[in-house]
């Protein structure tokens, strides 16, 4: 069954006039900003395909940068974001650009702050639905619709059992996973999507186990 | 669910002698694993949202960010109260209403997905001013929510409801059928009633196609919101009349599929056809592309 349940049909609240280009673009730059781990001080939004061509009368690009400040999809502040984003000292900027295979609702969205970068690529296919395709160098594919834990580390044996003993000691199941490496022995991106909400203790222990490097926690279980 | 199609709803209905939007809350409070007012309540948020936004395009008459469209449900709103509409007040009221939610999207104001942002309108138009005029409360309102939600369930996963991927008779279309059954219900009429009206509904949008000038959720979008309202009212009042459906309406929905399926991706959503590629179509387009340049 595609669709699970009644608010996936009934829903989302939403800001119009698109839930594909609208809706799902503020979920995508909310995905970005918890990657991100808050406010950027600069935005750097590629756009692709349709939101390329159609995302402007649909308000995509409003929408991203919304969801970049952290605002909900039914968030009447979306149609004034980028007044909203000066105001905070946010710089936007946005291209077009194309590429060959790509879903044709996708952007790439890269945030800057002290030096740090962080670059978040996904696509928005429906009703509000997206899913993450790459974050910085690494391929990998989440929805945002389940509690999720990025974890970047180093390849090395064991750190996949590690981090699922911690999980599994808290009761937390791991619905879905994915890990992407950038070589043998280099970095890698494990995500999980979790059934239950990771609290401090999970989220500190995973961090402090040996070879990882950062853990992020993308939170946006509700799509409103 | 316990269900996958109407059939089985209907079924499902008369075993435990339930009304389809009552079924829908237990099965939907089972499927979250949450309890029934919890569920209850997110409906009817989602009500008070559609109410409110139905006040908005009314009042307020929004244009829509591109400039292209808004107003349309204030005048049509101006002329029931001026004159004897064509259709009555009552299925005027529907279809202003309807392009009001709509219009109210189209600004990038607050509106729910019902069962998408471009078919916003039509549940809102029919529900809000059969409320009105029948003096129902919200909760009897909301659990037509939830029967709307179940008929749309069965459609979406039997067949589609987004105009990329079946045309607008799978997204105004769907809508249509959402209201109908739910107004049935909501007016007294059996599960099997509720159903033939999905039926009844639905074949009257089969093979309506998707063509949004210059790609945006405008034209025809705005209008066919109020024309659905309308079309959902005839759907129900013809089901409670005892009319049936003589093609089963889970086959209906089959139909949708196929010629969906078979639909020209030029009308799907895409811009490449229809009204989007008539000369005045192409010529909005490239204004609306030229503003856009400007601006940057």
């Amino acid at each position: 069954m595609r669709y699970k349940d009644v608010f996936s049909i009934i829903g989302p609240s939403m800001v119009g006039p698109s839930s594909s280009h609208t809706a799902g673009a503020v979920r995508l730059g909310l995905t970005a900003r918890a990657v991100f781990g808050g406010m950027p001080e600069e935005a750097e939004i590629v756009l692709y395909g349709s939101f390329a061509a159609t995302g402007r009368g649909h308000g995509t690009d409003l929408a991203i940068v919304a969801g970049i400040l952290g605002y909900e999809p039914d968030d009447e502040r979306i149609r004034d974001a980028f007044r909203h984003a000066e105001d905070a000292g946010m710089r936007v900027s946005f291209r077009t650009a194309h590429r060959p295979n790509t879903h044709p609702n996708t952007a790439t969205i890269i945030l800057r702050r002290d030096g740090r970068e962080d670059s978040v690529t996904g696509c928005s296919h429906g009703g509000g639905n997206i899913a993450i395709t790459g974050v910085n160098r690494f391929e990998v594919k989440f929805s945002a619709d389940y509690p999720t834990l990025l974890i970047f580390h180093e390849d090395r044996p064991a750190m996949i059992a590690e981090i699922a003993v911690i999980l599994g000691r808290a009761g937390i199941n791991i619905g879905y996973m994915e890990v992407d490496r950038v070589s043998r022995h280099g970095s890698a991106l494990t995500v999980l999507e979790l059934d239950q909400e990771p609290g401090p203790d999970e989220i500190g222990g995973i961090f402090s186990l040996d070879g990882v490097s950062r853990v992020c926690v993308i939170p946006l279980v509700r799509k409103t | 669910m316990r269900f996958s199609t109407l059939s089985e709803l209907v079924r499902l209905c008369e075993r435990e002698g339930v009304p389809i939007g009552k079924l829908m809350l237990a099965e939907q409070a089972r499927e979250a694993d949450e309890p029934e007012d919890a569920v209850f309540g997110r409906m009817h948020d989602y009500y008070q949202v559609m109410k409110e936004a139905v006040r908005r395009g009314i009042e307020e008459a929004p244009v829509s960010r591109s400039g292209l469209t808004g107003g349309d449900a204030r005048r049509v709103s101006d002329y029931l109260e001026a004159g004897v509409p064509s259709l009555g007040p009552e299925a005027g009221k529907a279809m202003a209403y309807a392009l009001a939610v709509s219009e109210v999207n189209a600004s990038m104001g607050r509106i729910v997905a019902t069962p998408t942002a471009g078919s916003c309108g039509i549940i809102p138009g029919v529900f809000v001013s059969c409320q009105e005029r029948f003096g129902w409360t919200d909760e009897r309102m909301v659990l037509g929510l939830f029967c709307a939600g179940a008929i749309g369930y069965v459609i979406a996963n039997n067949s589609f409801i987004s105009g990329a991927e079946g045309g607008c008779q799978a997204e105004v279309g769907s809508a249509v059928a959402m209201a109908a059954g739910a107004l049935t219900e909501l007016r007294g009429g059996t599960p099997e009633q509720a159903v033939h009206a999905v039926g009844l509904a639905l074949k009257n949008s089969l093979g309506l196609i998707c063509d949004p000038v210059a790609g945006l959720v405008e034209i025809p979008c705005i209008v066919r919101n109020g024309f659905g309202a309308v079309s959902a009212l005839a759907a129900a009042d013809m089901a409670l009349a005892g009319v049936r459906s003589v093609i089963p309406s889970d086959e209906v929905i089959g139909v949708m599929l196929e010629v969906g399926s078979r639909m020209p991706e030029a009308y799907r959503e895409t811009a490449g056809g229809g009204l989007a590629r008539t000369p005045t179509g192409q010529k909005i387009a490239r204004d609306i592309r030229m503003e856009q340049r400007n601006e940057v």
